[in-house]
């Protein structure tokens, strides 16, 4: 409601309501009687030469229809916010309404996942019932990015292969689940366009991918000078800092020669977004043994 | 009207004149009570009825579940409702052209409630008479104590129609066991004190002023009339000039049959006089034939001065029963009701939908191929735990990858992740129709396909 931005609407609506209301009632009383006495007038209207209608006030069980209509629009309008930011005595709203059904359904399912919670994850891994709750979690909530069998996209990491960015301990995804992530690769375009071409060499050499000798050998210095803080020293990554390591069959955004390239010329920033404001801690624990899961079941 | 004038402002609405329908005899009462008693065993027993360990007619709602015996209706099944309201509407419509207000005067629920009130009212109160002067009458112990024991009745038999609607609904076991304990739910309870208020102001107090005031249908139904539609008609040639006195007996009567006895006015719910032609208000109920049989038995006349006629016969025309209107709306009728039965065999108790991964597009695995990740959503709408093969089909060498097989409880639905592979060189690059196929396992009838769409880039 930031539109209004003064209390004159408020006060416009409220008004306005009020007096559509009782214009209402007191129209209705005027139609519900007739004004002379006598038999009943007509309109005056004519049709087909000699068709009048009668002027007849509403039948009484219409008007008390009308009446109750009223009566329940006051009470309404009591009851519930209406009335410009009179915010009604029950207190509802579209938000309080979406708290209660959510309080409902944590107190539904709340045993169920309490059942869960205090089971090990490495035991909720082989537990079919467990997984298939987990599983409706993942679809829910990971599916969009790590897609609906967690083997990723470009750009977001596959969750069904053994390798692990951050570390695949149960403690560590489930931070991970958590508190979110944040994986920087800041951009090295400073090396200039051989000095990058020659580094891109040297890390695809360091999967066994096909890559030029000599700006491989000219590229490893340049890899130790500026990745290997990051990287290590046989580029194998650093899990506790989320640096993926270059030796294996794995790539995040791709390993043909122009994506390292660009990776390389102007970095990558991945960010895994924090769940503990979504999801509770028992859903969070459900989901790492789910998400285990994934990479135990070849 | 003289009093009238007085009143400075007076309410011109018309005061509902009530109505003290006579009991009356005969074959159409008959046939009315017959049909009493087979929509309301129908309607009263229906709930209590057991299929497959679960009540064999419930609507769950809050599951999302039609149950009708062996069928279950899921809410992508509405279109079954849609052809049943269809089939009703029309055949409506036919009968009204063949035998005018049929519905109103023999099944409707207004009309069946109204005839069972009636009857607890005749049991307690005495016919038409007896009721007239009871209410004339001051209030006293024994009118006190018949109206109270009346209403109570009513009360009592809508309470029980309010709670037997409910049922279907909720499972009625249950929610006797509720009733018995006094812990209905709020809504159960609204919904069995609503539908029971109903009853009682419809069939006890409403009654003929639904049908004259409230019911649309009985506002349109005068449009699929025709010269040929069967209506209740009084046999003016015969009847008239009305009267009665010992001259009747005389071969020279300068009667007609009709004594002016009124019995047909008295019989009649809607309080008409039948005798002034067709009125938009004559729900066909035959009260008035039936009456009017009996006294033209005492009177050894020949029955039917009030019967089912048409205008034509009274017209002394030829009645024509199979006129172009009853022919489409039977056409119609009969290819409507065979398609939906035929729908209704061939139905597949399984469904199947196929929602691709928007964020992933395509992924480049092992050797090369190309993968793209679906999610299945599988119903299974049989009462049975059943296991699906999931197939491709749709370009060369596709195939689902990993897990494809599903396994699903009774009546449930499941989300399936689905990975589909190609080779590479498969297809170019772009947008490629394929074709998912769900099989139960060792039920090949119950098979489903859904189409979707492989990317490749």
């Amino acid at each position: 409601m930031s539109q209004f931005t003064s209390g004159f609407w408020d006060v416009f609506i409220a008004v306005v309501t009020i007096v559509s209301i009782v214009a209402c009632a007191l129209f209705l009383k005027s139609q519900s009687i007739r004004r002379k006495p006598g038999p009943a007038d007509t309109t005056g209207h004519t049709w087909d030469e000699d068709l009048a209608e009668y002027n007849n006030p509403l039948p009484r069980w219409w008007s008390w229809m009308f009446y109750i209509t009223i009566v329940f629009s006051l009470g309404y309008l009591v009851l519930y916010p209406g009335l410009g930011s009179w915010s009604g005595t029950l207190g509802w709203s579209q938000i309080s309404q979406l708290d209660d059904e959510q309080q409902l359904a944590a107190k539904r399912y709340g045993p169920l996942y309490d059942k869960f919670a205090a089971t090990e994850v490495d035991v909720l891994v082989k537990n079919p019932e467990a997984l298939a709750v987990g599983q409706k979690l993942f679809l829910n909530t990971c599916a969009q990015c790590h897609a609906s069998d967690g083997a990723g996209s470009r750009g977001f990491p596959n969750l069904a292969d053994r390798d692990w960015q951050w570390g695949g301990e149960a403690k560590t995804i489930k931070d991970t689940i958590t508190g979110g992530r944040t994986a920087t690769m800041p951009s090295f375009g400073a090396l200039g366009e051989q000095g990058v071409k020659d580094t891109a060499h040297y890390v695809r050499s360091l999967s066994g991918l096909s890559h030029d000798s000599i700006r491989k050998a000219r590229g490893e210095g340049l890899f130790k000078a500026n990745c290997m803080a990051c990287h290590g020293a046989e580029g194998k990554g650093n899990p506790a800092m989320g640096a993926p390591n270059l030796t294996d069959r794995t790539w995040l955004y791709g390993s043909a020669e122009p994506v390292v390239i660009e990776t390389i010329t102007r970095g990558r920033s991945g960010q895994m977004p924090a769940h503990k404001d979504l999801l509770t801690e028992a859903k969070i624990h459900l989901l790492t043994a789910y998400v285990l899961s994934l990479s135990q079941q070849k | 009207m003289k009093q009238d004038m007085n009143l400075a402002e007076l309410s011109l609405y018309e005061v509902r004149r009530k109505i003290y329908p006579r009991a009356v005899h005969g074959w159409f009462a008959g046939w009315r009570w017959a049909l009493v008693w087979i929509t309301q065993l129908v309607f009263y027993g229906g709930p209590w009825l057991t299929w497959n360990d679960r009540q064999a007619v419930l609507f769950d709602i809050v599951h999302r579940k039609f149950f009708i015996f062996g069928l279950v209706f899921w809410p992508q099944d509405i279109v079954y409702l849609a052809v049943l309201l269809i089939i009703s509407a029309l055949s409506l419509f036919l009968f009204t052209a063949v035998a005018g207000r049929l519905w109103c005067g023999f099944a409707c629920p207004q009309t069946v409630y109204t005839e069972i009130f009636m009857w607890i009212e005749r049991a307690i109160e005495g016919d038409r008479n007896a009721r007239m002067r009871l209410d004339k009458g001051k209030l006293g112990g024994r009118k006190l104590g018949l109206k109270i024991a009346k209403h109570g009745v009513w009360i009592a038999l809508s309470l029980w129609t309010g709670f037997t609607f409910v049922g279907y609904f909720t499972p009625i076991k249950e929610l006797w066991s509720e009733a018995l304990s006094f812990s209905f739910g709020p809504w159960e309870g609204f919904w069995v004190l609503f539908y029971g208020f109903a009853t009682y102001g419809n069939a006890g107090w409403m009654r003929e002023q639904v049908c004259k005031y409230m019911c649309p249908y009985a506002r349109f139904q005068s449009a699929m009339f025709d010269k040929d539609t069967l209506i209740i008609t009084y046999d003016r040639n015969r009847g008239e000039p009305r009267g009665h006195s010992h001259k009747h007996t005389l071969a020279s009567s300068p009667y007609g049959d009709c004594v002016d006895c009124g019995v047909c006015v008295q019989a009649c719910p809607t309080g008409i006089d039948i005798r002034d032609g067709l009125q938009y208000e004559c729900i066909g109920c035959a009260a008035c034939i039936d009456g009017c049989d009996q006294v033209m038995d005492k009177l050894a006349r020949p029955r039917g001065l009030i019967r089912y006629s048409t205008t034509h016969a009274m017209e002394g025309k030829k009645t024509r029963v199979l006129r172009p209107r009853v022919l489409v709306y039977s056409a119609i009728l009969l290819a409507i009701t065979a398609a939906a039965t035929a729908s209704l065999y061939l139905r597949v108790p399984l469904k199947v939908d196929v929602i691709r991964d928007r964020a992933a597009l395509a992924r480049e695995v092992e050797g090369g191929e190309i993968e793209n990740v679906y999610k299945l959503q599988i119903m299974n709408v049989t009462e049975q735990a059943r296991a699906f093969e999931i197939s491709v089909s749709g370009l060369p060498g596709i195939r689902v990858w990993g897990e494809s097989t599903a396994g699903l409880a009774a009546a449930s639905s499941r989300m399936v992740p689905v990975k589909v592979r190609v080779p590479p060189d498969a297809a170019a690059r772009g947008n490629h129709p394929i074709e998912f196929r769900v099989e139960a396992i060792g039920a090949d009838r119950i098979s489903a396909t859904e189409r979707s769409v492989f990317m490749v880039r």
